[in-house]
């Protein structure tokens, strides 16, 4: 090491190593410029004030935590449904028979298109209106887990196809060759593996759905049934502040962010295996 | 004698416009050793794969174990169990523990309940000489150890006859002797073995027959003894001084 550092500057440059330093230097450099200056320019008592308004916060408990366990709910719901319809669409999008792969082909492209908000006013109020006499199980609770679900539906199906093509075709091969039939295989032996393959994914479609609960709202809820983001936007019309706005972010990320280490934490004990 | 337990005759197989095999016609008898050599490409293992249909034959019959396995009412799940494999890289469940992976396939395939499958399976698993690692997963295992479950794992659905895809391949030279040690010990029992193999002093001691294959076609066969000694055709010949004599 040493010798390397004397030799370079006898060429008349940096050594390698000087040189990352002087990069990584002024990198740090430009950054502390730049959070010194939005601290300058920015009006930190009129942010304060829209924010940080300690006893607006503090108002919003316990009531808060009704719209926060609903956005818990409703999102397993949807997860939950999700997944009851995912994975018989993955299995038919590897289906050898034809018609299967058409069918699910044609359902992730429609639910992975259209945007989530549509298809929840299509479950909330367009279907009830094609068929009048159409009961929702559990009132607001079933519409959401369709609602939501159905999208959800559309990307876990994609990921756990993937995960599907993921599995070595040699695990296919053995449990054939042992005598269990394609559906036995793909029971036992491919989508327990491929589940477990498509983990950090659908962990990923857990925090989309967490996000995507805000949309509940269009259905019309109370408020027993409220979820957080409506919750936070009523609080912000009655104080006429953007506290409400934090707390309700910050009890988002209460629950993404654990599971994106949750996530992680799995990713890693997959590599090990 | 008795059937042959595995006959194929004008086996042919074509993968786009590359025919591997070209008319392959052989019989099998009950308790037969036969070892496959011949150089990567020869159709040695594509042969042994259409014995259990894992690879379809574009022409040709196969009845193997009493299974008509290219008639148009075969129930290929049933011919199966009667026909064992072992693969070159294992395939072991990976998300099962060992004794799972033995376990499973008696209870999915054969219907024992679980009691029974596990004593067979602690059986089966003391027979190849894997003690202590039921709980485990493959990847915890050595190649070798993996390999030996995955005989094991083969002999546990009660299979008739035993396929071998160059079971010893892929692994560090130094443990290939413990799996060849168990299939040894098989044939020693009467089990009818058909290997893909480049071992050649495996094939010397323990085949009945050696099928020399070579373009899809079997180029030459008989006694270890004659076919690895003194090969008739020049093809073999070749073959077998490049495999016994790499460094020249």
């Amino acid at each position: 090491m040493d010798t390397a550092s004397e030799a370079a500057p006898a060429r008349g440059r940096m050594t390698a190593r000087r040189r990352r330093r002087l990069v990584r230097g002024v990198q740090y450099a430009v950054i502390a410029v730049v959070v010194a200056l939005l601290a300058a320019v920015a009006d930190w008592d009129r942010i304060a004030q829209s924010f940080l308004q300690f006893d607006i916060a503090a108002d919003m408990f316990p009531a808060v935590w009704i719209p926060f366990w609903n956005t818990i709910v409703y999102t397993v719901l949807a997860f939950v449904f999700g997944m009851v319809v995912g994975v018989p669409i993955a299995l038919m999008r590897v289906s050898t028979f034809a018609p299967y792969r058409w069918f699910a082909t044609a359902y992730v492209e429609v639910f992975r298109g259209l945007p989530a908000l549509l298809v929840l006013f299509l479950v909330g109020f367009g279907v009830p209106q094609a068929f009048p006499g159409i009961q929702y199980p559990g009132g607001v609770y079933g519409q959401v887990a369709i609602g939501l679900g159905l999208t959800s539906s559309a990307y876990i199906a994609e990921s756990v196809r993937a995960g599907i093509q993921a599995v070595p075709k040699g695990q296919v091969e053995a449990s054939r060759s042992l005598g269990m039939s394609h559906t036995r295989t793909m029971v036992t032996v491919v989508l327990p593996q491929a589940l477990r393959i498509v983990v950090p994914p659908l962990t990923n479609e857990l925090v989309m759905l967490t996000k995507d609960s805000s949309l509940v709202f269009v259905l019309g809820v109370t408020a027993s049934t409220m979820e957080l983001s409506k919750f936070a936007r009523n609080e912000l019309t009655d104080t006429a502040n953007a506290t409400p706005l934090l707390v309700g972010g910050l009890l988002y990320l209460l629950l993404t962010i654990p599971l994106g280490l949750l996530a992680r934490r799995l990713e890693n004990r997959e590599d090990q295996r | 004698m008795t059937d042959p337990i595995v006959r194929i005759s004008g086996l042919r197989k074509r993968f786009g416009d590359n025919e591997v095999l070209r008319g392959i016609d052989l019989e099998i008898a009950e308790g037969e050793v036969v070892c496959l050599i011949g150089p990567s490409g020869s159709g040695k293992s594509t042969l042994l794969r259409c014995v259990n249909l894992l690879e379809e034959p574009t022409e040709g019959a196969i009845t193997a174990a009493g299974h008509d396995m290219t008639g148009p009412d075969a129930d290929l799940d049933l011919a199966r169990r009667d026909i064992g494999m072992v693969f070159q890289h294992f395939n072991l469940f990976s998300h099962m523990t060992i004794l799972d992976n033995l376990v499973v396939p008696q209870q999915r395939v054969c219907k024992l309940p679980k009691a029974e499958a596990v004593a067979e399976a602690r059986r089966l698993l003391a027979q190849v000489g894997i003690e202590g690692k039921e709980r485990a997963k493959p990847a915890q295992l050595s190649g070798g150890q993996q390999q030996r479950v995955a005989i094991a794992r083969a002999l546990a659905v009660k299979p008739r006859l035993m396929l071998f895809d160059e079971p010893t391949s892929a692994l560090d030279p130094e443990i290939v002797g413990e799996v060849l040690a168990v299939m040894k010990g098989l044939a020693a029992e009467g089990m009818t073995m058909l290997v893909v193999t480049h071992e050649m002093a495996f094939a010397r001691e323990v085949a009945d027959r050696v099928l020399f294959l070579d373009g899809g076609v079997i180029v030459e066969q008989g006694p270890p003894a004659e076919v690895l000694t003194d090969p008739k055709t020049e093809r073999a010949r070749t073959f077998l001084h490049r495999v016994l004599h790499p460094a020249d």
